[in-house]
Parts: C-alpha cells; sequence; structure tokens
C-alpha cells in the first residue's frame, strides 16, 4: 500500500482564521433533529451569526434562539442562572412540541465560564421526562464550524440507552434523502439493525453497547468518536462516502465489519455504482486537468481533495482544513496521491498570497472571501454549500462533482457572451 | 438574559464595520475570537461588495487565553498596518474581547504606528449595531477634522452613509444632484466612500446634510458644536419631505429653492383614478426611527392610505416617533423583539406591512402583503438598478414598492364580484406576481394560510367573548382577504360598542353601513 499523503509535512499556520464558529452548525441541525431546541447562551453577535449565516432566514420561528447576556448577566446583578431558568420556562411552555433542549455554549460564556452542563443537569430534573436537557459548546474559542455537529452529538452519547444488540450506528447528520439511501442500501447487503445519530426524534434515539459497530458519514465528528469508544462501540474505519469510491470502500468496510461477503456488496451496489460512475464521468469533463486549492473550512476538505483529484482527474494545490484529525483523516491521506500541500489553521493573508501565486483554476473557500477573489479573476465555491447540499453515497456523486463544475461552467458561458454581445450591437 | 429569535439590529462592532467598509483607505483591526470572520460574509455576500471589508480579526483561540491575547493584538496590528498601509487605524474588540478587558485602543496607541490610530469603546452588552456605526463615525470625526477655512463657493457634507446602509448608494447620488443643482458643491461624503484624508477636510464645507441620523448624529452635532456647520434636519424621503429639504437647503445656503421635478411621476401616478383603489389601505409601518417616520408621512400624504400601526426597532429613535405616532392617533410600537411585532400586527390585520426583512417573514407567515422600506434588509434588497429612497427618483421608487405587493384595482374588483371562481380566487395572490394559482380550497378543507391566524369566535381584546353565528362567518369569508381582516374589526368593534355578544349576517352589514365612507 502506497502512503499517499500520509507523509506529507503539514503547515501549521497561526493567524487570522477566516471560519465560522460551531455555533452555525446549528442551522442544519435543527432542521434534522424536528422534536430540539438549540438555545444559544451568548451574545447579539452570536444571534447575529446564526441569522446571517442561515443567510435567508427562511424561518418565521425557527428551532433556535438566542439567550443573549445583558450588561446585568455579567456584573453579577442577576443570577445568571435564575434568568436561564427562567427563558427555558418560557421557551418550553411556548413550544410544547419540544422534547430536546441543547444548551449551546458561545465565546461569552465560556469566558464567563457559566456552567451549561450543569445548568442542564438542573433542567433535565425540572422538565423530565418531557424534556431532556444537554449541552455543548459551539463557540469560536473552542470549535470551527462543523465541530458544532461534533460536540452536539458528543453531548448526547453518554444518554444513549445501553443495549446489547448486534448493530450499526451511522454516526452524522445526513440529509433525509441520503439516510433513506443509506438505509436501503445496507439493508440489501444483510445489514439487518441499523440507526442513525443523530435521529429525527427523540424517541428514535439509537441505544449502544460493545456490539455496536459505528460507522462515521462526516470526517469531522472527532469528539463523537472518542465519545462512542467510551460506550464501548467499535470504529469501522473507512474514508468517508463522498463519491464512487468513498461510498464503494465505506460499504465495504462495513460489510467487512458484519462478516458479510465483498460479493454480496458488489451484487447490490454494481448498478448505483455503474450509473454514478457515468454520471460523474459527465460531469467531470469539465472538471479534468483543473487545478484546486482548499481554504480551510469543515475538516471535509481532504475527502473532498480526494473526490476530485482521483474520480475527477483535478490536480489539488493546497489542502487547507481548520483540524487535522490523525486517526479520521487516515484513510483519505492514504488514497491522495502525493502532490497537494497539506494545511491546518489558517492565516488568511498568507494563504490568500498562496492562492494568488498559484491562481487555481477554482478557490474553495468560505462567504466572505469568495466574491473578493472572484473580482481578482479566480473562480470560486462556497465552502457551506458542500455542507448544505446532499453530497454523500452513489446518487449524489454527480451533484458532488456539479457543484464544482458549476462555477467553472458558468465563467466560461459568461466570458463567451461578452464577445456575442458586442457582435449584436 | 432576553430569549431572541431575530434580531433588527447586529453587534456595535458591526455597525463600525459598516464605517470602515464604507471607507477607503481606513482599516479596522478587531479584538475578537474565531468565528466572528462572519460579519465579512454581510458585505461580500448581502452587498455583493468585490473586497473584502477592511477588517483583520486577531481571531483567538481557548489556548490563547491563558497566553498573552494582548501580544496577539499587537501582531495582529503590526501584520495589518503592513501589509494595508491605511491612512487611519481603528481598533476595538468585539463582545468576547470586552470581557478579556486587554484594552486594545491603549495597546494599539503604546506601538507608535506612524498614522492615527482611534480607539472604540463599544459595549457589546448594552448597545447595539447603529450605535456601533454613529460612535465608530464620530470618533473618527473628533480623531480626524480640522478647523478650516470655509470653501469659497457654498459647499456642504453629506454625513452619514456608510457600507450595507439600505439604498445609502442611490440616495446620496440623488442628493448629491439636488444640491449641485442648486448650486451647491459636495464637499464631502462620509463615511461612504471617505478617506481618512477627506474626514480631515469636514470643516471646509459651510453646513451639513444628515441623511441618516441613526448613523451620523453624533458626528454631525459634534461639528456643528466645533466647527459651527449648521445642520438640515429634514430626510428628503418622500416628495413633501424632498420640497422641504430644498427649502431649508435654499434658507440655510442663500440660494433659489430649486428642485428639478421634470422626472417626478409619484404625484400623478397617486392622482390618476387606477390608484383609487389605495384609498384607505390599512398599512402597518415599522423599520429604524427615519425611515418608519417618513414611510408614515408618505404614505399618508401622498399614498392616501390609513396608517393604522406604526414602530421602531432602535430606542434611539422612540422620542420623535411616539410624537408622530400620537399626531397619527396612534399608539407608538418600540421593541426590538420580532414576535413583540408580529403579535401586533396579527392583531391590527393590516392589508400592507411597509417594513424589514423581519416584517416580510411576518406578512409571508400571516399572508399579509408586504414592501421593504428599512434595515435590516437582505440581498434582493440591493439591487443592480438605480434605486434610491431619497429625492425625486425615490419618491417615484417608493410608489412602485409599495404598491407591487398589492392586489391591483380592477382585479380586486373582480375577486369582490366572482368569488366562486375556482382558479380566480383571493387565495391565488396577486396575478401580477405569476404564482401558479391553486384551486381554490373547497368548503370542508382546512382554511387557507390567510384565513388560519383568524379563529373566528375569538373576537378582540376583551370582547373576546363576542361569538360569529355560522351565517355570518360564512359571509365574512365572502370578503377578500384583503380586506377581511378590516370587515372582522370593524364589526366586531361595532358588536362590542353596541354591547351585542352574537354578531349576524346583519351585525356585519350594520358595521358596513356604520363604517362607510
Amino acid at each position: 500500500m502506497t502512503r499517499g499523503c500520509l507523509d506529507t509535512p503539514v503547515i501549521k499556520e497561526r493567524g487570522q482564521h477566516e471560519v465560522f464558529c460551531g455555533l452555525t452548525s446549528i442551522i442544519w441541525l435543527h432542521r434534522k433533529m424536528q422534536d430540539a431546541f438549540f438555545l444559544v447562551v451568548g451574545s447579539r453577535t452570536c444571534a447575529h451569526l446564526l441569522q446571517s449565516a442561515a443567510g435567508v432566514m427562511i424561518f418565521a420561528e425557527p428551532r433556535f434562539g438566542t439567550a443573549i447576556l445583558e450588561e446585568k448577566d455579567l456584573a453579577g446583578m442577576a443570577d445568571a442562572n435564575a434568568e436561564l431558568d427562567r427563558e427555558v420556562a418560557l421557551l418550553l411552555q411556548r413550544r410544547p412540541d419540544i422534547r430536546q433542549l441543547f444548551l449551546v455554549g458561545s465565546c461569552p460564556s465560556e469566558v464567563i465560564k457559566l456552567d451549561l452542563a450543569r445548568a442542564a443537569e438542573r433542567l433535565s430534573e425540572q422538565f423530565a421526562p418531557h424534556v431532556r436537557v444537554l449541552n455543548f459548546s459551539g463557540s469560536g474559542i473552542e470549535t470551527t464550524f462543523t465541530q458544532g455537529e461534533d460536540t452536539c452529538l458528543a453531548s448526547m452519547v453518554p444518554a444513549l440507552p445501553a443495549s446489547d444488540a448486534q448493530q450499526l450506528l451511522l454516526v452524522g447528520a445526513l440529509p433525509d434523502v441520503v439516510e433513506d439511501q443509506a438505509r436501503a442500501l445496507l439493508a440489501q447487503i444483510g445489514i439487518e439493525t441499523v440507526h442513525c445519530l443523530p435521529a429525527q426524534r427523540a424517541d428514535a434515539t439509537p441505544s449502544i453497547g460493545p456490539n455496536t459497530k459505528y460507522a462515521l458519514t462526516q470526517p469531522f465528528l472527532g469528539e463523537t468518536h472518542a465519545a462512542l469508544q467510551r460506550r464501548g462501540a467499535r470504529w469501522i474505519e473507512a474514508p468517508t462516502p463522498l463519491g464512487v469510491e468513498g461510498t464503494t470502500l465505506w460499504l465495504m468496510a462495513i460489510a467487512d465489519a458484519f462478516g458479510i461477503s465483498r460479493a454480496k456488496v458488489e451484487a447490490v451496489i454494481a448498478a448505483p455504482r455503474a450509473r454514478a460512475q457515468a454520471a460523474v464521468a459527465r460531469v467531470a469533463e469539465t472538471l479534468q486537468g483543473k487545478s484546486a486549492f482548499f481554504m480551510p473550512d469543515s475538516q471535509m476538505e481532504p475527502a473532498l481533495a480526494r473526490f476530485l483529484q482521483r474520480e475527477c482527474g483535478m490536480d489539488i494545490v493546497e489542502i487547507g482544513t481548520p483540524y487535522l484529525h490523525a486517526e479520521l483523516h487516515r484513510p483519505e491521506l492514504a488514497l491522495l496521491a502525493a502532490g497537494p500541500r497539506l494545511a491546518e489553521g489558517q492565516d488568511v493573508e498568507r494563504q490568500l498570497d498562496r492562492v494568488r501565486a498559484a491562481r487555481p483554476d477554482i478557490t474553495i473557500c468560505g462567504l466572505g472571501l469568495a466574491n473578493p477573489l472572484e473580482a481578482e479573476g479566480l473562480t470560486t465555491k462556497w465552502a457551506i454549500e458542500l455542507v448544505f447540499t446532499p453530497v454523500h453515497l452513489f446518487e449524489q456523486a454527480a451533484d458532488l462533482a456539479g457543484l464544482f463544475a458549476r462555477p467553472i461552467r458558468r465563467k466560461q458561458i459568461l466570458a463567451q457572451g461578452g464577445p456575442r454581445m458586442e457582435a449584436a450591437e | 438574559m432576553k430569549l431572541s429569535l431575530w434580531t433588527y439590529e447586529g453587534p456595535p462592532h458591526v455597525g463600525a464595520m459598516r464605517v470602515a467598509t464604507g471607507m477607503r483607505n481606513m482599516h479596522m483591526v478587531l479584538h475578537a475570537p474565531q468565528g466572528d470572520t462572519y460579519a465579512d460574509l454581510l458585505f461580500t455576500m448581502i452587498e455583493r461588495r468585490n473586497h473584502r471589508p477592511p477588517v483583520t480579526y486577531t481571531t483567538f483561540q481557548a489556548r490563547d487565553l491563558g497566553a498573552d491575547t494582548a501580544g496577539l493584538f499587537k501582531d495582529a496590528c503590526r501584520a495589518a498596518y503592513e501589509r494595508h498601509r491605511p491612512e487611519a487605524l481603528l481598533v476595538a474588540a468585539s463582545c468576547t474581547a470586552e470581557l478579556i478587558q486587554d484594552d486594545p485602543g491603549g495597546l494599539a496607541a503604546s506601538m507608535g504606528l506612524p498614522v492615527p490610530v482611534i480607539p472604540l469603546e463599544l459595549p457589546s452588552y448594552q448597545r447595539k449595531e447603529n450605535f456601533g456605526a454613529d460612535e465608530a463615525f464620530y470618533q473618527i470625526c473628533k480623531a480626524l477634522a480640522k478647523p478650516l477655512p470655509r470653501t469659497a463657493q457654498v459647499s456642504c457634507n453629506i454625513l452619514g452613509a456608510t457600507a450595507l446602509g439600505f439604498r445609502h448608494r442611490d440616495d446620496v447620488a440623488e442628493i448629491r444632484q439636488i444640491l449641485e443643482r442648486m448650486g451647491i458643491a459636495v464637499n464631502v461624503t462620509a463615511p461612504l466612500d471617505a478617506a481618512p484624508s477627506d474626514i480631515a477636510r469636514l470643516g471646509q464645507a459651510h453646513f451639513n446634510v444628515l441623511l441618516y441620523p441613526e448613523t451620523g448624529e453624533q458626528a454631525a452635532r459634534w461639528l456643528q458644536r466645533s466647527f459651527g456647520q449648521p445642520c438640515i434636519g429634514t430626510v428628503p424621503l418622500g416628495v413633501g419631505a424632498t420640497r422641504r429639504f430644498v427649502q431649508e437647503v435654499a434658507t440655510l445656503a442663500g440660494a433659489a429653492p430649486i428642485l428639478d421635478e421634470s422626472r417626478l411621476r409619484q404625484p400623478w401616478w397617486s392622482a390618476s383614478v387606477d390608484s383609487t383603489y389605495l384609498t384607505g389601505k390599512r398599512v402597518f409601518i415599522f423599520g429604524d426611527g427615519t425611515h418608519a417616520m417618513a414611510a408614515a408621512r408618505v404614505a399618508r400624504d401622498e399614498m392616501g392610505f390609513e396608517v393604522v400601526g406604526l414602530g421602531c426597532y432602535n430606542r434611539e429613535q422612540a422620542r420623535p416617533l411616539r410624537a408622530l405616532a400620537r399626531e397619527f392617533g396612534l399608539e407608538a410600537l418600540i421593541s426590538d423583539d420580532y414576535l413583540e411585532v408580529e403579535a401586533a400586527i396579527a392583531e391590527l390585520a393590516p392589508e400592507l406591512i411597509l417594513g424589514t426583512q423581519m416584517e416580510r417573514h411576518i406578512g409571508k407567515r400571516l399572508g399579509i402583503p408586504c414592501a421593504v422600506i428599512s434595515a435590516p434588509v437582505h440581498v434582493q434588497d440591493f439591487p443592480a438598478r438605480y434605486s434610491p429612497q431619497m429625492g425625486i427618483e425615490g419618491a417615484n421608487v417608493l410608489f412602485d414598492t409599495w404598491v407591487h405587493p398589492l392586489v391591483m384595482g380592477l382585479e380586486e374588483h373582480l375577486l369582490t364580484m366572482f368569488r366562486e371562481d375556482f382558479e380566480f380566487h383571493d387565495a391565488a395572490g396577486p396575478s401580477h406576481h405569476g404564482a401558479k394559482a391553486q384551486p381554490a380550497p373547497s368548503t370542508t378543507a382546512q382554511p387557507s394560510p390567510a384565513e388560519a391566524p383568524q379563529p373566528i369566535a375569538a373576537g378582540i381584546g376583551e370582547a373576546g367573548n363576542i361569538v360569529w353565528l355560522s351565517d355570518a362567518e360564512r359571509e365574512l369569508k365572502k370578503i377578500p382577504f384583503f380586506v377581511r381582516g378590516k370587515a372582522r374589526r370593524n364589526t366586531e368593534s361595532f358588536a362590542q360598542n353596541r354591547g351585542l355578544s352574537e354578531i349576524s349576517v346583519d351585525t356585519l352589514y350594520e358595521a358596513k353601513a356604520h363604517y362607510a365612507r
């Protein structure tokens, strides 16, 4: 076996990080868990981030909110715990449909050392059994973007009921359509009991125990991974199920863990794999031979780079990622052919210097950087869409390639449009 | 602690960023944790700016807190100066950095940077975005503006416009035209498009025009106090206000009150018979104080609407807004609680909302049309075309924007006449919006969203015990949805005033006759 990018030295940078904090994960988590409410205990900045990152402010009354700290909470004139209890009581009164309440720590709540773990315990006792109250940190000083999902799921693990059943647990908030596809494929392969974390509703919460094997559907779930191991569950090491190759290897690893033959898996996936390969190939025509540069965003960068390099024929210049997890990123780095630079953390100004020097055909970056880079004549793909779009498994592999191809095709169309319009005049 | 679902204003450092980003050759160093860089996307995505905001964030993390965050701040300051070479540097702390008390102002001042360093105190746990902008602009003026001799030609400064402002770009262009037509030169426009070196020249102008009190009032007052520059108080939103503005400028500048009205169409559009149907339309108005007050005057005096609710989210403008509301016979709603605003709108059941992005969502939920008149706004409110709110063209724009969400005159009549038509019915929405007409809901089906928030037996206020008899209830449903709320309210007040406990078809028509105009 080749060592791929496993021996590539990692550029570690410390400077301005142009990334979201973990609170942003709430945007998709609150849609995934339909009876959960996410209460951020933070500042006006947290509230403003959530509504700006949501971009469209789509929901008249979302299942998330911010308990905004005020001067009197900080000056000790008000007992912050009493204030929190009051706000929670009001909230649960207005939303009787809520079964799970997450108290979400923020930068200010952590700096003033507001103990949300104790608050969650206290409130859990008060509102049990109807509502379970948990807490996790989405603060920028602790978490980057998708790590909010990780800390959220990790907070749920200790509360999962115990079970000795032989079962598979899929970990990561997948879009409903993808979750259904995964369940269908796994059922055909012959895996009978499949649970998901997070579940759509509290009453579908999975159980866990020493006979539980789990597969991660996202590469950014490091803390959840550790928490699951503490509960005795066994990790099925595999690449992230992105692209045809990633999905195949992921399913094979699960089948191996359950003693199911590869021939059986081959038989089940032959048709979806073939159509996915054909679809990816069509989209990849646009991407073939083009270069890509990843700015750090979601920790999905190594997996995405592996897909673009190995299935779409792209040349990867740099893979920036907020955090490289030695264990979870290992399968991806082993697959990636050596060549790309690896960068962990960020100094955005220096990294932009490297982007300008490389002039890649596409730069995958955050929303704050995309338009400025486009104005410099570069083509970009907003990274956040990779988290907000169904991209996993066979049926979405071509959609994933399409997310990168569309900005390139658009630029080509507009470049052709210019001269044509002049000719018409 | 206060629960908030959506906020009308961001934190104060975002206001300061709006000032810095609007300017040229200014840079800001913000002591802030990782994640606060989200604010960049407000400018690059919502406003579609093609440059990053000129802001360097220190982005400290948990592991830095035990170490040297002050050192981190100084490094960031030095690197930002070296890379960007601004004419002046703003330094501030976001909410979290405020708690760790590193004193960015003091640190930056001790560094001996070769440009003016302007420290900002932004109390994140007390104040909000508009304050941050207003304060930042004031501190910049105080630090950089110098007393200078007045220009030979009569000139003025245009104050208050910022990055991410609602139509600021086009308002400034429109007002500049009006002033120049009167022979008045525009000395400096600030903060939008001004460099620190322009701020230094503010004192040359003979007077100031303050377009946005929310973001420029402190600076304007300070300039008046320090340099004796009087300030034009009228905000030229609407035809009447634009004419008053020109008069006021003329008096102050000793110039002729020239206003080119050759492109002014709004008064005729409003007077033309097609607009008759606008008469007495019940509107609810909410936004920042300046835009809400101006919209109320335009709605009543220039559109012939009936203003049934008026409010603002910025407490700073509560006083004048309350006074205006009293003049309209209303009680002002001063609140930054989105749910309170929604409740007020649901209760009043207006036919049109003039509001912000938030009210647009409330309108969608309640099935009430809405036009946006004030920040906060979203990407669709930063149009590619020239679309000011102020001045002559602004008045035209207001007419178009406000009328667009409504069902138009003759369509309204046809809806009233042929209510049973299966595809041309009131729940289908205005036909010029191009939404696909849904088949009319059958009488046994669930109520449509437009009807849903009107529990028929509930009644209003203390009159909660008034009951609609089923015949009257059916009759009420024959009234088109855009006036049904008014009919329901009028009938219930009528019944209440007469001490009735039941509403029959007769009560409905007696009330209709009673309120007839």
